[in-house]
């Protein structure tokens, strides 16, 4: 059950293409590119995707703007005051949230927009990462958030309680990182393997255990910061937080640097390695796998504790690097468990489709914070942005439907997510 | 090894309909062999019970307090109380735990069926829960108000109950509903809103209606073009908790008292039924959404196993391609459910909004629709396995609040109690759950001559 239908082959507006043989080579090339531009590929799908979730948004934005709606009670007296208050109100919106993201002419720091973009990225492309992984080999891994909360709190007690000389300290922490998201993630793939019980349940009730569990850390004098009244730990050493990558100003951090190697790891994985082969084979068809002699619960268990591992990077990238001011709170995971699932959809299954979506997402977001300095449109139209963009893109039928593309042999989604059976 | 291998069930329908021929209304009789556990699985299913009995019998009964302990039935409600009574704190604890062990015992002997298991396990929970508030009440200053716990636990249950029915609408034909949190996110907002704009009733109309058409969408993406369901669900609860959120800023957030504080609806006691001692206050003194709840409940109950609806719809959610074969419109059927379950988690939106504090709040769903999904998986896709489910969901929230006001023995910390729950769903589905089975056609969209 992947996005693409097999119904999709009957759609009025799929035709035949026309005979490209018979044209000279230069007018071939030239229709090719045309021809790309006109089918349902990938990345024309998100450009598309990515038009139609901001026309909708327009229209949020002009429903609520309220100087458009004060225009509009006199429509029929003079409808140019309705449309340009509409205008003024969609572009200073989408304005804003172009400087908040990619570049703002009026600040004095160019490149720190883009930072902020990378800071909100990193976190997203890592635990959207985790999701797709799991993705692939058929399991819905709803648990990121539990993964980065205890991540966020074994890499930040390693970081504040232990004083260990610079560079060893900081891998240490990473380690820890890793291995509680690990660990977390773990019991789920243990728990699926050996007794059945399903990933979603598991997942979301050891989300809920996670946040508990800070919420007790952050209430224990060892952990909690002095003078013990508010819910936030100790600071985490200077020898254990990342190096900013262009100066202090901008809070982009080496946990970006991480993002990149974790995507270029998890594409070997799933493309050479042979346990990706395996991951890949069980999301495939559990059957043909069991008959091929793979251990179906031993790729379970050790395809979670890799997925706990990623997730347990973006928790590593949100106590270490600059995004929460070194401290561990109970929000420390910034909603990204939820959303990084989004981005795994957006990225269709695969590490460097992830990676681009991520960088969206994140300059979504990074956008948001302007959006609220700057406009009147409030912030969580990003998220509804967001949401249409995975929606249109899920949706490859409706894209094509609506802009008569055809269909193309890179069109459809690589995403396997099973029913609850799988 | 056991005369109970065949076992006479009623419900067996449910599981192969697909080659049964049933008239609607008709009872079925058909033996099923009924699976046991593996030797390795008995032995650590009934140690995990002998552990929990020693940890009732030896731990709660030696930290116990001496006094005894005084429970109290009555609920906040006005009504026919009846008086408060005490039992011997200690010699309860042990009992309760004793049993259990018993229990334990029982099954590394003489293994019990998959059937008898999950009974056993339902109750040695409840003893260790009885064990529990007895040990809880040992102190002696306060009672133990079993009868507002019982009253809260159907409170904080009943959005769950509802999200729970609205999932299994869907998936019993066959559509996954991961969107039950935004359906019920919608719910919440439509009802606060036109609840204040208009009356309650109208916002419960708007609730429900809002609810279906989010169900709509589902469905025509679903249905129309076979988007992946479980991503579908995923983007709408996206969705929902943005729009939600723009529209709280862009409306409500401004003009609160004008836009966002309805009246909720007062609980209406039915005549004689609300009498009754303890029950009646409990059950029948309740706001329209509860009561709408409980006809949900049964009707969903009956209608499944007892009408063509439900006949046809298990067909479809088991073999679309049977089903059609046989002349059911497959696709109009799972509109129909999933619109329908769409409009019933809306209701449980409302019963956050309307049928409760009154306000609404951005994300104040807080992750209920998905409870209310493991609810339904963990009650293996039958109404009444996930009434129950939702109920344990919500009395381990009741239970959270009322601990955290009483004078236990030895004092808890209130976050790691928060985690009980949590962590008894994780036992309760990886021992004795275990694999579940879904509608066996779930999540795969049908497209005819394929």
């Amino acid at each position: 059950m992947t996005g693409e239908g097999p119904d999709l082959g009957k759609e009025p507006d799929d035709q035949a293409t026309p005979d490209l043989s018979k044209q000279e080579p230069g007018g071939r090339a030239r229709e090719t590119i045309g021809e790309i531009l006109r089918s349902d590929h990938p990345a024309v799908v998100t450009v598309l995707a990515v038009i139609c979730a901001m026309i909708v948004g327009a229209v949020l934005i002009v429903a609520s703007d309220t100087p458009t709606r004060d225009a509009a009670k006199y429509f029929t007296a003079a409808p140019g005051d309705t449309f340009s208050a509409g205008w003024s109100a969609i572009k200073n919106a989408y304005v804003a949230l172009f400087e908040g993201a990619i570049y703002n002419p009026s600040s004095g720091q160019l490149l720190s927009p883009i930072s902020e973009t990378l800071v909100y990225a990193t976190p997203l492309i890592l635990a959207g990462l985790s999701v797709t992984l799991a993705f692939r080999a058929g399991l819905f891994n709803i648990g990121a958030q539990g993964q980065i909360l205890m991540s966020a709190a074994l890499a930040g007690y390693i970081g504040f309680a232990w004083h260990l000389p610079a560079g060893i300290h900081i891998i240490v922490a990473i380690v820890g990182g890793i291995v509680g998201g690990a660990i977390w993630a773990g019991i789920a793939g243990f728990l699926k393997a050996k007794t059945g019980a399903h990933e979603v349940i598991t997942t979301i009730m050891l989300n809920y255990v996670g946040v508990c569990f800070v919420n007790w850390l952050l209430t224990e004098t060892w952990f909690q910061a002095p003078p013990y009244n508010q819910a936030v730990s100790r600071t985490i050493d200077g020898n254990a937080q990342f190096w900013h990558l262009f100066g202090s100003t901008m809070r982009v951090n080496f946990s970006f640097i991480l993002a990149i190697a974790a995507t270029a790891f998890t594409w070997w994985l799933l493309k050479y390695a042979t346990f990706g082969f395996r991951i890949r084979t069980v999301g495939a068809n559990q059957d043909a796998a069991r008959t091929a002699g793979m251990s179906i619960s031993s790729t379970y268990i050790w395809l979670m504790v890799v997925v706990g591992g990623l997730a347990g990077l973006a928790g590593v990238a949100q106590i270490l690097g600059d995004a929460n001011n070194y401290q561990i709170t109970a929000s420390v995971d910034g909603g990204v468990g939820f959303t990084a699932i989004t981005v795994a959809l957006l990225g269709r299954g695969t590490a460097w489709g992830t990676f681009w979506a991520g960088l969206l997402f994140g300059a979504l977001s990074a956008g948001s914070g302007q959006l609220q300095v700057a406009t009147a449109t409030p912030p969580d139209l990003v998220q509804v942005l967001q949401a249409l963009v995975v929606l249109f893109i899920a949706a490859p039928g409706l894209i094509r439907l609506v802009f008569r593309l055809r269909r193309s042999k890179a069109g459809g989604s690589a995403v396997l997510a099973k029913g609850w059976n799988g | 090894m056991s005369p109970e291998l065949n076992e006479k069930r009623e419900d067996v329908v449910e599981s192969s309909v697909a080659t049964v021929e049933v008239a609607p209304g008709e009872v079925v009789e058909q033996h099923v062999v009924e699976l046991k556990q593996s030797t390795g699985r008995r032995v650590g299913t009934g140690a995990a019970f002998i552990v929990l009995g020693l940890i009732a019998a030896v731990v709660l009964g030696m930290s116990a307090g001496s006094h005894s302990t005084s429970f109290d039935l009555n609920g906040s409600q006005p009504g026919i109380s009846v008086p408060k009574f005490s039992v011997p704190g200690v010699g309860v604890i042990v009992a309760c735990g004793i049993v259990i062990i018993l229990l334990g015992a029982g099954h590394l002997l003489r293994s019990y069926s998959k059937r008898t298991l999950r009974w056993a396990g339902i109750a040695a929970g409840i003893l260790f829960l009885v064990a529990f508030l007895t040990w809880a009440g040992t102190e002696g200053k306060q009672s133990v108000q079993v009868g507002s716990l019982l009253q809260q636990t159907l409170f904080l249950a009943t959005p769950l109950i509802l999200g729970s029915m609205a999932g299994l609408m869907c998936e019993k034909t066959a559509v996954i509903n991961v969107a039950i949190e935004g359906q019920m996110l919608f719910g919440a907002f439509a009802g606060a809103l036109f609840g204040t704009l208009a009356s309650n009733w109208v916002g419960l109309i708007a609730a429900v209606a809002i609810g279906a058409l989010v169900g709509a969408l589902l469905a025509v993406f679903a249905i129309k073009f076979t988007v992946n369901q479980i991503i579908l669900g995923v983007v709408i609860n996206a969705f929902a908790l943005g729009l939600t959120g723009y529209l709280y800023d862009a409306i409500m957030a401004n003009d609160g008292t004008g836009t966002n504080q309805p009246i909720p609806f007062s609980p209406i006691k039915i005549p004689v039924l609300g009498d009754i001692p303890v029950v009646g206050s409990l059950l029948f003194n309740q706001t329209i959404i509860t009561y709408l709840m409980y006809v949900i409940v049964i009707i969903i109950d009956v209608m499944l196993l007892r009408s063509r609806w439900g006949l046809r719809t298990r067909a479809v959610g088991e073999h679309p391609k049977a089903a059609d074969t046989v002349g059911i419109n497959v696709l109009r059927l799972r509109y129909q459910n999933v619109i329908i379950g769409g409009g019933i988690a809306g209701l449980a939106g409302a019963a956050l909004t309307i049928g409760s504090v009154g306000t609404f709040n951005k994300n104040m769903t807080s992750g209920q629709g998905f409870i209310a999904l493991a609810a339904l998986i963990f009650g293996r896709w039958t109404p009444r396995g996930a009434l129950g489910a939702s109920l344990f969901f919500g009395f381990a929230s009741a239970l959270q609040v009322a601990l955290s006001l009483l004078a236990t023995p030895v004092k808890i910390d209130s976050n790691l109690l928060q985690m009980l729950p949590y962590l008894a769903t994780i036992f309760a589905v990886a021992g004795l759950v275990g694999r579940v089975r879904a509608p066996a056609a779930d999540g795969e969209p049908y497209v005819k001559g394929d």
